[in-house]
């Protein structure tokens, strides 16, 4: 007689895990961090402090994070809804850039329009340039069937290389003996710095914004409870007459539209030029946001401060310690599948069970 | 040698990575089941192939290595999404995510040693026989068993009765389950056979292609075999064709430089991943290549009624 | 959780009594790296000359570094992260660096920077690169004598002026033993892709070239030429481990001497901004040994870097001929500082079309 675990699903998700499932991945990825840096020779508790616990000491290293994790956010939340409703939009990395490429064109062109209203229309080309490129898996879905996680994907490619030449020829900086970036921005071309001589501009208002817009989108409005029906039970959202196609149109413009403005805030904030190199892989690491903030724009802004945390904290163990960087990203890989299998306690629950022998024949039950 | 005989031996060496990884998930996307953690397969393969390799001095137990790292990153895939439920898109990218940083914590000692190069075949001379030698016989070993592969998984999936089940499961697992066939057993050993084939894919790279290990290395490569596997409607035959094809157009981008034409390189290197889109437009738009193929129950978990 | 907490109060208070404990009348010095030390390319390089910097001066330094850094809003956060650590001195080495360090360095200005390859300076921010044209003048010689068919194969990375430069010094040495030189070049936009090295090493030798150089970082392309049996050139660092048939010789980036000198000017107080563009002269630039060559190609080779490295020659003495015919400058003149900063042409000779 032997006895085995098996998987059953619970009728109703359980409220409880959905609560304490990520704070059990935190928790596992924790141990299994320190169990690394043990294995590496190096001081398990020390290493995990100057990892987890050291960015949040300091006013300098709070404002750094939120800088850090604020496109992370704005990316993350427009693909979480994405997401929601099935809809795989792995390539937000090439929305990020082309919503940049779009924005820069008011400083780049029109070097002389100083205004407030120059800003708007940097901050809306950006959304713009995002919503349009993300446009383009949408209607190859919608129109020839064509899978988004591979052509949005492919573009990532192709946008990467639009903005090199662009950078590298027609929109170089004219005085910049040729080097690869464009002319800086200056004035109602950048954002504004809103907290002393740090780093944290207004772009963290809209973060906020569309935060808190997306949250009562999911939760309040029809348009949620479409997302949640299509994304649930796609036949049933058939039966309730949503349009599939439309949901497509929807998700990728949307967080088209998301990673593009993330874009623009990079360049118009930190970056403060167009360059070659403008995002390290935000539009791929707020695909981990998305899932590990449990794909509701709350869990999001929460999810991207903690993986602000594990990159601030991958730099102090650097200098501090000498581990290299590379276990920033072993972090981040632990920490998504953890929380996948930690998700899976909410729909199932673990049960032992003994391989008694069945009554299956001739046993009249009840 | 001929200028067309050295074109085409460039692009068999570019082609054959793709080919090996998509062979693969090829026969895990038949069985109904969608991992995109290629690419993190195929990376782990590479750094412990390359290791191995090192270590030993022997470049077959690099290939052997290779093929059990990527082997353990698909039963670390296949637990998650078979036994735990899990979301296969989330998962397979974090397979990928994994499998980056994983390898460069591991190979980070690895890194500017020479490697051992896989020696090409030479059986009996032939390789030096004019014209066609070193073109049919002259090419590495893996380069034989990437088309022994493709010809072995095409005689599998049409000509045996596993592979008849294998089809049945992708097409339906709750009618294959009522057949009485172990729906999770069949996904767990496709999952594994593609992991062994990208983790052969990522030996290919760091031991034949480019004889070294450099993070990273396997540049995207993986996510275009998961391209050439749709552009192939999951069939053996075309996914050779698709990959060879690729191979050609990545090649002829630098030939087109070296002829001076003048198109901006950015444009020539992006090519490639244009024309997988292309190629994706024209299969998916041919309804009756792409729907007959496709796995119906791609990508969607089975838990079994007791 | 209440052993949680206690734990983690006594591992800050550790941490912290740690970090105070530290000595402070070292000079900290640290340094941000665009790749990972061991790529045996240009990162490599400088973690050289930070080691050899720290042997030299021994205690009265202490260095740190932070690899893989991207050239994008992150760089700014890990030069200041440096100088907030209490860092004297930082060296951030490469171009994308150029205005994340001058941002920084006006919020310290009791720190010392020193940025490599760019153009912005400040009073205490200096810049320095090295003329690394002078070693692709010689080897371009070697190639014009060794070469069969009179066709290189160059794999560059980016259109920059450094490249350029680089492209056109190694063609009118080849020009200068072998006027009718040609050159193929194929863009791999990329400082570091094996792969896409090695193929374009292979397209170029099947398009007839007998001799591959490169300005990427891997080693991919020389390891295709000892395969294929033509002949190629390092780059960055001594690569003659990977093809010890194939390698003429390698150019060795130095920065050894740049960085004891910085360094102990900074220990003396005599640390001012400034703007080195240092070439053989300096040792900045260096060739590696001279292998698989004639001794007539070797002797040549030697008495070129020795008038370089005495100034005798210059690479850019004219006359030089643009691609199109122009006379880009006459007899008896060397091209101004200026135009090699910011040169975006080819000399005469070169089979491409530059990207503009």
């Amino acid at each position: 007689m032997s006895a085995k675990i098996i998987l059953e699903k619970r009728h109703n998700a359980s409220p409880m895990m959905r609560y304490l499932s990520p704070l059990l991945a935190i928790g596992l990825t924790v141990i299994a961090g320190g169990l690394i840096f043990l294995a590496m020779g190096q001081p398990p508790l020390k290493a995990l402090y100057l990892y987890f616990i050291d960015p949040l000491t300091s006013i300098w290293s709070l404002q750094e994070l939120v800088v850090k994790a604020s496109p992370l956010i704005l990316i993350g939340c427009g693909l979480a809804v994405a997401f929601r409703a099935n809809i795989w939009n792995i390539g937000a990395e090439g929305q990020l850039l082309i919503g940049a490429l779009f924005g820069s064109s008011i400083p780049i062109l029109f070097g002389d329009w100083q205004s407030p209203l120059a800003l708007v229309c940097m901050l809306l080309l950006g959304a713009l340039g995002g919503a349009l490129f993300g446009a383009i898996p949408a209607l190859l879905k919608n129109r020839f069937r064509v899978n988004e996680i591979l052509t949005s994907l492919m573009l990532v490619y192709v946008a990467q290389l639009l903005l090199d030449w662009m950078v590298r020829g027609p929109w170089r900086d004219p005085h910049g003996y040729n080097f690869p970036k464009s002319v800086s921005f200056e004035g109602w071309h950048q954002l504004p710095i809103i907290i002393g001589n740090g780093r944290v501009h207004m772009g963290i208002i809209l973060v906020i914004l569309a935060v808190v817009i997306l949250y009562w989108m999911m939760t309040k409005t029809i348009k949620g409870f479409e997302i949640r029906v299509i994304g649930g039970a796609p036949r049933a959202g058939a039966f309730a007459g949503f349009s599939q196609t439309r949901m497509v149109w929807f998700c990728l413009l949307l967080s088209g539209a998301l990673a593009g403005l993330a874009g623009i805030i990079e360049v118009a904030g930190p970056v403060g030029q167009l360059q070659p190199s403008i995002s390290p892989n935000y539009g791929f690491t707020a695909i981990i946001v998305a899932f590990l903030g449990r794909l509701n724009s709350i869990g999001v802004m929460m999810a991207g401060l903690l993986l602000a945390v594990s990159y601030l904290g991958g730099e102090g163990v650097q200098i501090e310690l000498g581990i290299s960087d590379k276990t920033t990203h072993v972090f981040q890989g632990m920490l998504l599948f953890f929380i996948l299998m930690c998700d899976t306690l909410i729909y199932y629950r673990l049960r032992l069970l003994s391989s008694m022998p069945k009554l299956t024949q001739g046993g009249s039950l009840p | 040698m001929t200028g067309l005989e050295a074109f085409v031996l460039t692009v068999i060496t570019a082609s054959t990575p793709f080919l090996l990884a998509a062979i693969g998930e090829l026969v895990v996307e038949r069985s109904g089941v969608l991992n995109l953690g290629v690419e993190g397969m195929m990376v782990m393969g590479a750094v412990c192939g390359f290791g191995a390799a090192h270590l030993t001095g022997s470049p077959w137990l690099g290939v052997l290595a290779a093929i059990l790292a990527g082997a353990a990153m698909a039963l670390l895939f296949g637990f998650l999404t078979q036994i735990l439920i899990t979301n296969q898109v989330a998962t397979g990218l974090s397979i990928t995510l994994l499998g980056l940083g994983l390898s460069g914590l591991i190979g980070s000692n690895l890194v500017g040693l020479p490697g051992e190069k896989m020696q090409p075949l030479n059986v009996f001379g032939l390789n030096e026989m004019p014209i066609l030698g070193t073109l049919v016989f002259g090419q590495d070993p893996l380069v034989y068993i990437s088309i022994l592969l493709t010809l072995g998984v095409a005689y599998f999936l049409y000509r045996t009765r596993a592979g008849l089940i294998v089809r049945a499961v992708g097409q339906s697992h709750q009618s294959a389950h009522s057949l009485g066939y172990k729906v999770i057993a069949v996904r767990l050993s496709c999952i594994v056979f593609g992991g062994c084939c990208a983790g052969l894919a990522g030996a290919y790279l760091s031991l034949s292609y480019t004889p070294q290990w450099i993070e990273n290395m396997t540049a995207g490569r993986g996510w275009i075999a998961l391209a050439l596997v749709v552009f192939s409607t999951w069939m053996p035959g075309r996914l050779a064709i698709g990959a060879y094809l690729f191979g050609t157009v990545w090649i002829l981008g630098l030939y087109a430089q070296a002829w001076g034409i003048g198109i901006p390189s950015q444009f020539l290197s992006s090519l490639p991943y244009l024309a997988t889109i292309v190629a994706l437009i024209l299969i998916s738009t041919n309804r009756r290549l792409s729907v007959v193929n496709t796995p119906a129950s791609l990508g969607q978990g089975f838990v079994p009624d007791r | 959780m209440k052993q949680l907490v206690t734990t983690i109060i006594a591992v800050t208070a550790a941490v912290v009594m740690s970090l105070s404990a530290t000595a402070a009348d070292k000079l900290k010095v640290g340094f941000i790296y665009i790749g990972p030390p061991g790529d045996h390319g240009w990162t490599y390089q400088h973690d050289q000359g930070r080691l050899a910097m720290e042997n030299t001066l021994g205690d009265q330094v202490e260095t740190m570094f932070v690899e893989n850094v991207p050239e994008g809003p992150d760089a700014e956060r890990t030069i200041e992260r440096l100088a907030r650590q209490g860092t004297g001195l930082i060296f951030t080495t490469s171009f994308g660096y150029m205005d994340p360090t001058i941002k920084v360095a006006k919020r310290f200005p009791e720190v010392k920077f020193e940025h490599a390859t760019g153009y912005k300076k400040a009073d205490n921010v200096s810049t320095y690169s090295s003329r690394f044209y002078e070693g692709r003048y010689v080897i371009g010689q070697i190639a014009g004598k060794i070469s069969k068919s009179g066709t290189a194969g160059y794999i560059a990375s980016f259109p920059i002026p450094e490249v350029v430069r680089g492209i056109n010094s190694f063609l009118l040495g080849a020009q200068s033993v072998n006027p009718d030189f040609k050159l193929k070049v194929i863009w791999v936009n990329s400082w570091f892709d094996p792969g896409k090295e090695a193929d374009a090493a292979k397209v170029l030798i099947s398009q007839g070239a007998d001799i591959i150089t490169q300005h990427t970082d891997s080693t991919a392309a020389i390891q295709v030429a000892e395969e294929k049996g033509v002949y190629a050139f390092g780059q960055a660092s001594d690569m003659a481990a990977f093809a010890p048939k194939a390698l003429l010789t390698s150019i060795v980036n130095n920065w050894t001497d740049y960085y004891i000198a910085r360094t102990q000017a900074v220990l003396d107080g005599s640390w001012e901004s400034t703007d080195t563009f240092g070439g053989m002269d300096m040792n900045m630039v260096r060739m590696g040994a001279f292998n698989n060559m004639p001794d007539d190609v070797k002797a040549m080779a030697e008495a070129t870097t020795a008038s370089i490295t005495s100034g005798e020659l210059h690479p850019f003495a004219g006359p030089i001929f643009a691609q199109d015919g122009s006379q880009a400058i006459g007899e008896g003149e060397v091209l101004d500082i200026g135009t090699l900063m910011s040169m975006n042409w080819y000399v005469q000779g070169v089979d491409d079309q530059l990207p503009q």
